[in-house]
């Protein structure tokens, strides 16, 4: 599936209180498919890789807030012992959902190391909740009750690289756009 | 130089919430001390991912700190980079100096000779611990960082591994 058909369930089935964070690619692409909701984080700058860990902070803060992240493959394999840490702290309220297209697309498309199984290796930090989707019309059809699970959920979808695409670029100083997620985050 | 109680009880008192940290001889005998005073634990694989869940918990409301030792402060500078400077989050944190006090376990370790410029090229606000005599004024160090709204760190001084 195209990123933009992996990402499209994700916008149509977030509901308002939900967090949603997005990285590298997938940040460039959720920022392209329309305007920011007070609380998306699009992590960008970011500390490569830890789009997951910046995930499970929020989500053990506000345990009754749904928070969805969207990483990358090349991110995740930096960050591999984050599963192992959402797990030991088994946020119910985490979604994890992985974009893997088998490149760094935002430094311009080089492979990554090695293809893995990321459902096995979610399966063998713990996650109980794993789902795998190759296509776009499953994954679509199915995305409401995968986010809905019992966290931790983990997710992988198999996206098509694409070479052409621009990196992310941040839509504003980060301080700020850090305090403006703080807010919405407040309770009222 | 501190037991867990006296650290539990600091940290309590100054409000923290989220203790995040990968232990060492010294700071990981303060995990059951800051656990019994209410502070809840969260144990990481590698130090990096300290910086980046304290990052989420303080955009969550929750009020983090980072306890690691000075090794893992190496590892995660880019993590640290991105918190503290980039999206400007005042967390403080905890971070064992690891062979200040001697060296007998690694006579001639390089902790000592990258620690404190490490810390300075990172422009973070630090109070140098080596007595257990300053409890206090890690405390004081706390609340002038939070005040200011930036972020800081209590050097621990260690004597081992």
């Amino acid at each position: 599936m195209r990123l933009e058909e992996a990402l499209a369930p994700v916008r149509a089935t977030r509901r308002d209180e939900d967090v949603v964070i997005t990285t590298m690619a997938p940040a460039k692409v959720w920022m392209d498919m329309g305007p920011a909701h007070p609380r998306d984080l699009v992590y960008v700058p970011s500390a490569m890789s830890h789009a997951t860990s910046v995930g499970l902070g929020i989500a053990l803060a506000q345990p009754e807030r749904r928070v969805i992240v969207c990483n990358g493959d090349g991110s995740m394999l930096m960050n591999l012992g984050s599963l192992v840490t959402i797990v030991s702290q088994a946020p119910a309220n985490l979604v994890v959902i992985i974009c893997d297209n088998g490149v760094y697309e935002v430094t311009g498309s080089q492979p990554v190391p090695a293809r893995v199984d990321f459902l096995a290796l979610a399966r063998g930090a713990g996650f109980t909740a794993t789902h795998h989707f190759t296509t776009a019309a499953e994954w679509a059809s199915n995305v409401e009750v995968v986010l809905g699970r019992r966290g931790p959920v983990f997710v992988v979808l198999d996206v098509a690289a694409n070479a052409t695409r621009l990196a992310p670029k941040s839509p504003g100083f980060a301080s700020a756009r850090g305090e403006a997620l703080r807010r919405a985050l407040a309770p009222a | 130089m501190f037991s867990g109680e006296e650290v539990g009880t600091l940290l309590k008192s100054h409000g923290f919430t989220h203790v995040v940290t990968l232990p060492d001889s010294t700071i990981g005998q303060w995990e059951h001390g800051i656990e019994r005073a209410g502070i809840k634990l969260v144990r990481v694989c590698r130090e990096g991912e300290a910086w980046t869940i304290a990052g989420g918990l303080h955009l969550g409301g929750a009020t983090p700190l980072v306890m690691i030792q000075c090794t893992g402060l190496f590892e995660s500078g880019d993590a640290l980079r991105n918190m503290i400077h980039d999206w400007k989050f005042p967390i403080y944190s905890m971070v064992g100096y690891r062979s200040f006090l001697n060296q007998d376990n690694l006579p001639g370790d390089t902790c000592l000779v990258f620690t404190e410029p490490i810390l300075a090229a990172w422009k973070l606000d630090v109070c140098f611990v080596k007595q257990p005599s300053q409890l206090a004024e890690i405390g004081q160090h706390m609340r002038a960082c939070r005040d200011a709204g930036r972020a800081g760190v209590a050097l621990i001084a260690e004597g081992r591994a």
